[in-house]
Order: structure tokens, then sequence, then C-alpha cells
């Protein structure tokens, strides 16, 4: 876009430190993460001792990882998430899906009333006590459920899957309907299929959320068992509760610290892995889902 | 009842036949309906119902309508208590500094991003960007405090220097630029996407006409591809000043501690530690709900200013 004729010194100046600007800031962004990596293999009597940034692991153990699989909470909190993940996306896309096909039909006479009263909420909402407190009163408290239910439909995901289903050509649907087709088939043999871009890419955010979130499982959830992977992350990084299992994995206690340090490192890393693994994923679909909700939005 | 009939025959049909023809062409769409409107009933419009509580001494045993009413009674509470102009005043700061340096932040990295001739290199950089936003708050904010603690990488590198170690996370004066700071670093990337799809939609002829005008670069950058994102800009400042009031409790409540309190607590994480924990139901809601009210004041004057003096508006 940029080239018009010769450059002239002071732009090719410009390039060169908006290149050198911008590679520190990826540096910036990535570098805590590749440390932590890096230290989660490392030694970690060396890794106390050690001074300064990490280049490479001090030494190779994979101590951390067995000391992080063998901490029960981590292995439940899995295993909460990965039901979270599974169960609470699925049901969110169903909801999702059916709810935004109701509110793509103009033609009928309450859509507009529909689609007003889902609007509103998203910009009046009743706050955490009173959520809380209907959440208890339906008696969801300390059950999974009060992680998936109050949060079945996100408006904002739903205006995209609105926005998805009216792009669907009319023609598609009334063939299907001429062919004898409920509404209901209508919706999963027709609007389904063309949608499915869509559907992934909210499905990814449904389940990006779940994997991330915390707070509901803080404000909702008692017992510890039923701690999603995050909650028992704060525990174990934030409020530096693992002392309980560092007792029974037969470390002493002047390594205590050392070892409390580097399980951390690899909790850290066992936790985000996964999103490692969809980040070329998440990359296709994000930034196209973003464009549509700042169009609509 | 004939003369009626008549009417909607000839002309508009009345509210009932339309009611009721609208009812048997799209019944099954009513009945997929419900599950949704269920949802949107029970989960958004009886907490908003519930906001009622803010204005009695509610008792779970009593229910909301069995409770005493008892008025603007938390209102004046807690603006006449001891932490009102403490969490306020937090609340607004944090806000404050987000605003001046990490609203620009994304606009700039947007710009300095799309002077860039080389795609591979723009997708690099902008996939390493957005990678923070996608990692849990709970991880971000430990390694955060484990970067920050007085044996951390921050304190190994500084003394470096010569400085001398600092428990970051102990001394009230660090918390919110820790706060806005590492919060620029995680809303960069995702900040500057919605900039570059406005900058991708920047007419070229725009820049040749500026060049045959003996525009430079920079001038180029000021006079057409800035007035060409500035509706994007309006915008999200608009929502922006719409949450001046508004911090989230998450990432406050993952960092802060007692020793903090009194930079670091902000009105949600008050509402959390006072309502939930300490089951103070009525008197946080009151807090919220005077939160929420400020917001949406500030969120639709911004909106209606801005409609005045630029045309750009939310609604």
């Amino acid at each position: 876009m940029w080239n018009y004729g010769k450059k002239s010194v002071s732009s090719k100046v410009f390039d060169f430190c908006n290149v050198i600007f911008l590679i520190i800031v990826s540096i910036v962004t990535i570098y805590p993460f590749i440390f932590v990596l890096f230290a989660s293999f490392s030694d970690p009597v060396r890794l106390v001792a050690h001074r300064g940034l990490l280049l490479h692991p001090l030494g190779f153990t994979l101590n951390g990882y067995l000391l992080a699989f063998k901490t029960n909470d981590i292995m439940t909190g899995y295993g909460v998430t990965a039901f979270l993940v599974i169960v609470g996306t699925l049901c969110n896309l169903v909801m999702t899906m059916i709810f935004a096909y109701v509110i793509s039909k103009p033609g009928m006479l309450w859509s507009r009333f529909l689609i007003v009263m889902v609007i509103i909420t998203m910009y009046f909402s009743g706050g955490m006590i009173p959520s809380f407190i209907i959440v208890k009163s339906l008696g969801l408290y300390d059950s999974l459920w009060s992680l998936i239910l109050p949060n079945l439909i996100n408006t904002f995901l739903l205006i995209i899957m609105r926005t998805a289903i009216m792009a669907v050509p009319a023609d598609l649907e009334e063939a299907a309907r001429l062919d004898g087709a409920g509404e209901l088939s209508v919706l999963m043999k027709v609007v389904m299929p063309a949608t499915v871009p869509t559907l992934a890419a909210i499905g990814l955010f449904y389940a990006i959320g779940y994997w991330n979130s915390w707070s509901n499982a803080l404000i909702y959830i008692k017992t510890t068992s039923k701690y999603p992977l995050q909650m028992v992350l704060r525990m174990i990084l934030i409020q530096n509760n693992s002392s309980g299992q560092m007792a029974n994995s037969g470390v002493t206690d002047s390594q205590g610290e050392a070892f409390r340090r580097l399980m951390k490192y690899s909790t850290v890393i066992i936790s985000i892995v996964p999103i490692m693994l969809i980040y070329p994923f998440i990359q296709k679909y994000f930034t196209k889902g973003m464009m549509i909700g700042a169009l609509k939005g | 009842m004939d003369g009626k009939s008549v009417v909607s025959a000839s002309g508009k049909a009345s509210f009932r036949t339309r009611v009721i023809k609208d009812w048997k062409k799209y019944k099954p769409i009513y009945i997929l309906a419900l599950l949704g409107v269920a949802y949107y009933i029970i989960f958004c419009y009886l907490p908003i119902g519930g906001i009622l509580m803010a204005f009695e001494n509610y008792k779970p045993t009593r229910g909301l309508f069995g409770s005493k009413w008892v008025g603007f009674k938390y209102f004046i509470d807690f603006f006449t208590g001891a932490y009102a102009w403490r969490v306020i005043r937090n609340t607004l700061l944090i806000n404050f500094y987000d605003l001046i340096f990490g609203f620009p932040a994304p606009i700039i990295f947007a710009l300095l991003l799309n002077e860039i001739t080389s795609n591979a290199f723009k997708r690099t950089v902008q996939t390493i960007s957005y990678l923070p936003f996608f990692i849990s708050q709970v991880v971000i904010c430990g390694i955060l405090l484990d970067f920050l603690s007085l044996n951390g990488l921050l304190n190994q590198i500084i003394t470096v220097f010569g400085l001398p170690k600092t428990a970051f996370m102990i001394f009230p004066q660090y918390f919110r630029s820790i706060f806005v700071g590492s919060g620029i670093w995680q809303g960069l990337g995702y900040g500057a996407i919605i900039y570059l799809a406005a900058l991708s939609s920047v007419d070229v002829q725009l820049y040749d006409a500026a060049v045959i005008d003996g525009c430079n670069r920079f001038k180029r950058m000021i006079h057409v591809t800035l007035p060409c994102i500035m509706p994007t800009i309006v915008i999200m400042l608009i929502l922006r000043i719409g949450s001046m009031m508004s911090v989230g409790f998450e990432k406050i409540i993952l960092l802060y501690n007692p020793s903090v309190y009194e930079t670091a607590d902000v009105i949600s994480s008050f509402v959390y530690r006072y309502g939930l924990l300490q089951g103070n139901f009525s008197y946080s809601t009151a807090v919220g709900l005077f939160n929420s009210v400020v917001n949406f004041a500030l969120l639709a004057i911004t909106n209606s200013i801005s409609k005045r003096v630029s045309d750009i508006s939310l609604w």
C-alpha cells in the first residue's frame, strides 16, 4: 500500500524503528509464558538460585508435572471443567441456535418484542446478589448446573447467530417447508448446516468461556471437589494453598518452597496447553466473530 | 361487532385477528421460543426484579415480598459510611488511568501495525498480541503475582540496576499501576482488532489523492487514516466512558490483599465482600444498583453528546 515511489530516508528510519518496536511488543507479550514454560522444566534448586531472565530451562526435570498430576484437586478440576466445556457448550449452542432462529423471523408479530427483551439485558442486569438469590432459591447452589443454566444464552453471541441465520437464503427454507418439513426439521436440516461456521465460532467462544471462567464457581460452588480447574488454580497460584499436597509427596521443608514454585509453573502450563492447542482455530474464527459483533453492536 | 369485522376485512386487520393469524402461522416457532423466553425471564428479569431488595431489609427467610420496606436507608448508609468515598475514588481512578493510557494503546498499536508492509510479519505480531486475552484471568494474575513477588522476576531485574527489592503487592501505591499496566498488556491485541478492521476498509484512493497533494507518510496518517477510523474511535470511547464507574471484581480480588484495600478496593469487589461473604444482601444490592444507574447515565450522556457533536451514536 505504501509503495509510492522511492521512500525517503526518514520513512525508512520510521519503518525500521516500527519493526523493532513491534518485535519488542511481541516479545513482552509472549515472554512471560515462555519464562513459565522454561521454569516448569527447570531444576527447582537451580531455579531459586537463578537471577534474571530465563533463556532455556535450567537442567531438565518433570517433577513439577508429576507433582501437579498427583494433586487430586487438579485432576478433579480438570474433570469438572471438561464436563462444563462439553455439556455446557452443547446446552449453550442448542439454546442459542433455537432462540436465534426464533428471533430471526421478521414477519412474526412478537419478534420485535422478543428482540427488545433480549437487548435490554445487554444494558441492565440484576447484579451479583439478586442473581445469587435466584440461583439459590432454584436449588442450584453448589450444583454444577449453577455454572451452566444462568449463562445459557450469551446475548452478544445470540445476535451474531441471528445475523448468520438471517443470511440463509429464504428459498432454502421455503423449499424444505413445501416438502412438508416442520419448523424443527427446517432448523436442523436447512438452517443449521448453512450456519456451521458461525455455530463453530460461537461454540468456541462458549467453550473458552467455560475453560477460563472461575468467578461463577466462586459464588455458586461450595464443595472443593466440585471446583472447576480455574478455581483449583486460584487455590494453588493465588492463595498458595498447595502445602497440603506437598506434605505427602516426600519433599523436605527446605526444598518445599522451591518445589512449590516449580509446581505452580507446571500447573500454569498444564492449564494453558488446551487453549494453545486450539489457538489456531480461535485465530481463524475469532477475528471474524469480533467484526460481525462490531458491525451489529 | 359487525362493523368491526367489516373494518378489519376491508382495511387493517384488528389486533386480535392479527394475533390469531400470527399464532396460527408461527405456532411451532412460539413453542420453540418458550425455552429461551423462560431463560431470559428466570435468569435476567427475575434478578432485575430482585433489585427491589435494595429498598427493603431483605431476609432470606421472609423473601422478597415479605421483607420490611426501608426505602433509601441502605443508600444513605453507604454514602455516610466509611467506605463509599474510598471505593468510588478507586473505581474512578483506575478507570481514569485506563482511559488515559489504556484507551489509546490499541489505537496506536493498530496504526503502527498498519504501516507494516510485510503481511507475514503483521499477522505474526497480531497473533501473538492477542494471546493473553485467551489465557484465564487466574493464570495471568498468578503469573503476575509470581513475577512481582519479593524474589520474582521483576525484582531480580531491578536489583541488577541497583534498585532495592520491593514486595510490590504489599504497597498500596503500586496497585493501580500494576492493575492498569497489566490490563493494557492483556488487552492490547484484542482491542486493536476492531481498529484494524476499520483500517482495512479505508479507501486506497484517498491515499493516492493525499500523495498527489504532497502528503508524506505522517501527514497521511493524520489527515487520511485517523479521520477514517474516527467513527470507530468515538464509538469505543462512548462505550469506554459508559463504564467509567465499573471495574470488574474478578481481577481485583485475584490481585488484592487487605494491605492494599486503600487503593485497590473498588465498588464491585466491595459488593462481593460485603454482600456475599458477609451476607449484607440489601446493602450491597443498593451499592450495586447505584453503580449501574451511574454507569447507564454516563453511557446515555456520552452517547447524546456524541450524537449532537459528531452524529455518531450507539442508538
